[in-house]
């Protein structure tokens, strides 16, 4: 491995902190014109580190760039391998379409919009590439705190109140998370993910309900964050205020909660990790069956298109974790192509949603007779985002589903999960053909709603480029999916293969490091479990 | 002392969960307030308790306190004390547009 190549590893995550830190120094009012050129130059850069990143990790071994060249237990390690790689590509894209549709104005709508977006960016980038828990949980906070900010952008009661409900929420998760971080710190003494999955799996038969416990309340967390059914309510009004661009960006959030479930049960409490082996696999499944059902209905129901895509993003989710449930190569490579088309069918549908309101005027993207839609473009875009969401032939989305289904036929509740599926997506091919005929064919009868927009201000149009690119996205997914597919099956293989992820990441204490820097790891935790353990227990 | 703080970080959570489910914005960030006070006490005992004792490894020296939790509750405090802020700029803002602190705005209709 080339050091310029190693150092890549880290730039998805330093670019956009450094992009973000140079349009506050310059202020978006006074530099407005240079604010967006380097918003825009940023997120091409993030695309093409991606893209090389892609490349290089479909090499093999996991990459390891420690921070300030501390070794593995002790530094904070960023680790690129293909599953991160692929979230990575995915967000970049999205991020780019992102910015570029609020240069059509939505960006004006309030302060900072880009560069609360590039600090976005580099809590989504550091997550999906962090090696510890602890850098997880501030990469997360990172990303949150930007995330308020954008959800607030464009201001009005409708935004404040659904920020607060989501701001409050995601709180108490941080606060489960720090709770979950610290029990398995004092169990383990280690925060890294490698040597938590080494520290686990030798851990005796006494801890075993702390260190079950803490993946638990992980679990919770991390469902909060996908959006998983008893924890999804704050979704909802979020994503349909949130102005069009960020609610496009948003739809790889909830897939943040899928990759960390992924990554943590996996790495520390996949089946290898004694005590707490197997710990999400019961869950998964039916959660994720359940989230589906109920973001099913919720699409029936819908009253906007945006609620419409947003409780589709959920059920995106819930078909996520039915397939990354399994556990097995077949269910989470088919989860992995799934999660890359749902992505980028989502943030399509939340733009046309975004240029439909701003088309409408007062009637907003309410699924209510009113204006009509006047541009003859959007109608045959909204069918292509539609039947992308849905999950129709023939786009992505329809081999991305058989994949799911052919993935999690030999599960346990394979059964459930197959009725589930399949009538998802029939309730949503009735629900978004029920949108697009209220929408586009029956114009000028107005029904008893207010003629309040929903979100408190009128939507403006954005740019079409960044539509026409999500569609080209999807189109490429479609007639690429043969070796797209190939790829996220690789993932999925690396992702179940443990042992190549802590080789990587734990390697043996070099004979050139001084001495006097090197703490013994060992020494360290026999000094920690030894004296307070009595004290530790009094203390839980 | 270790049913002291155990004890302290239980009432805290317990007090801040009660203020957590009241429906005005006030009392939920107070809860949001505790909780991340309990949380923080938490994460330091994490590194177990120990009382004047250096948080170096030394030669010859068996007992330590661990410098570790004490850097995760720094950063910790920071966030939670940051989120606050936010949290209640956003409640001053929603109470001086709807004229309510309910934490669902005002009933459609009814007094606030």
């Amino acid at each position: 491995m080339s050091q310029a190549i190693g150092q890549l590893v880290a730039a998805p995550f330093v670019v956009p902190v450094l992009t973000a830190g140079v349009m506050l120094a310059l202020g978006d009012r006074r530099h407005a014109r240079a604010c967006r050129a380097l918003s825009l130059a940023g997120c091409v850069l993030l695309v093409l580190c991606a893209v090389l990143l892609l490349g290089w990790s479909s090499g093999g071994e996991p990459a390891v760039y420690a921070m300030g060249n501390w070794p593995a237990p002790f530094g904070i390690v960023f680790v690129l391998d293909r599953l991160s790689a692929l979230m990575l590509a995915t967000t970049a894209v999205l991020g780019l379409a992102c910015a570029w549709y609020s240069l059509g104005g939505w960006d004006e709508r309030g302060r900072h919009f880009h560069a609360l977006l590039h600090l976005q960016f580099a809590g989504l980038n550091g997550a999906f590439l962090t090696g510890d828990l602890f850098n997880l949980f501030v990469c997360f906070e990172l990303l949150l705190i930007a995330s308020y900010g954008l959800m607030l952008h464009g201001g009005g009661q409708g935004r404040q109140r659904a920020t607060l409900h989501y701001v409050v929420y995601n709180l108490v998760a941080s606060s489960v998370f720090l709770i979950a971080a610290g029990v398995l710190y004092g169990a383990t003494g280690t925060l890294n993910l490698a040597d938590l999955a080494i520290e686990v799996a030798a851990a005796p038969e006494a801890d075993r309900a702390l260190l079950r416990g803490a993946g638990l309340l992980l679990a919770v967390v991390f469902a909060v964050k996908a959006a998983v059914l008893p924890l999804s309510f704050w979704l909802q009004a979020g994503y349909e205020n949130a102005s069009p661009p960020v609610a496009c960006l948003f739809a790889v959030m909830t897939k943040l909660g899928v990759y960390a479930l992924l990554r943590v049960f996996t790495v520390v409490f996949g089946e290898q990790a004694g005590v707490a082996a197997g710990l999400a696999l019961p869950w998964l499944l039916p959660a994720g069956v359940c989230t589906l059902v109920f973001a099913t209905l919720g699409t029936a129901a819908a009253r906007s298109l945006g609620a419409l895509a947003a409780q589709l993003v959920a059920a995106s989710a819930g078909t996520l974790l039915i397939a990354v449930g399994t556990f097995t190569d077949a269910g989470i490579g088919a989860a992995l192509f799934y999660l890359v088309h749902a992505s980028i069918a989502g943030g399509l549908l939340f733009l046309v949603a975004g240029e439909i309101a701003a088309d409408r005027g007062a009637s907003g993207h309410r699924l209510e007779p009113g204006a009509r839609v006047t541009a003859p473009w959007i109608a045959p875009v909204f069918l292509f985002a539609a039947l992308a969401s849905s999950g129709l032939p023939p786009l992505s989305g329809f081999l991305a589903k058989l994949a799911v289904l052919q993935g999690v036929l030999d599960a346990r509740g394979a059964t459930i999960a197959w009725i589930a599926i399949l009538a998802g997506t029939l309730v949503f091919v009735v629900s978004l053909a029920r949108a697009g005929s209220i929408l586009f064919w029956r114009p000028g009868r107005r029904g008893g709603g207010d003629d309040r927009p929903v979100g408190d201000c009128i939507a403006v149009h954005g740019r079409r480029g960044p539509i026409g690119l999500l569609c080209a996205c999807v189109v490429l997914l479609t007639i690429g999916a043969g070796p797209v597919a190939r790829f996220t099956d690789e993932a999925a293989r690396q992702a179940l293969d443990v042992e190549a992820y802590v080789s990587a990441v734990i390697q043996p204490p070099e004979e050139e490091t001084p001495p006097g820097l090197l703490l013994d790891g060992d020494r360290l935790r026999t000094r920690q479990r030894g004296p307070a353990v009595e004290s530790h227990e009094v203390a839980l | 002392m270790e049913l002291l703080v155990a004890s302290g970080i239980g009432v805290l959570t317990a007090a801040g969960v009660y203020l957590l489910l009241r429906a005005s914005t006030f009392p939920v960030m107070l809860g949001l307030t505790l909780i991340s006070y309990a949380v923080n006490v938490f994460l330091f005992s994490m590194g177990r308790l120990a009382i004047g004792m250096p948080p170096l490894l030394r030669e010859g020296g068996d007992l330590y306190a661990d410098p570790l939790p004490q850097a995760l509750v720094l950063t910790a405090i920071v966030i939670s004390f940051a989120m606050t802020a936010l949290v209640l700029a956003l409640a001053v803002s929603l109470h001086a547009g709807s004229g309510s602190d309910h934490v669902d705005g005002p009933p459609p209709g009814g007094q606030p």
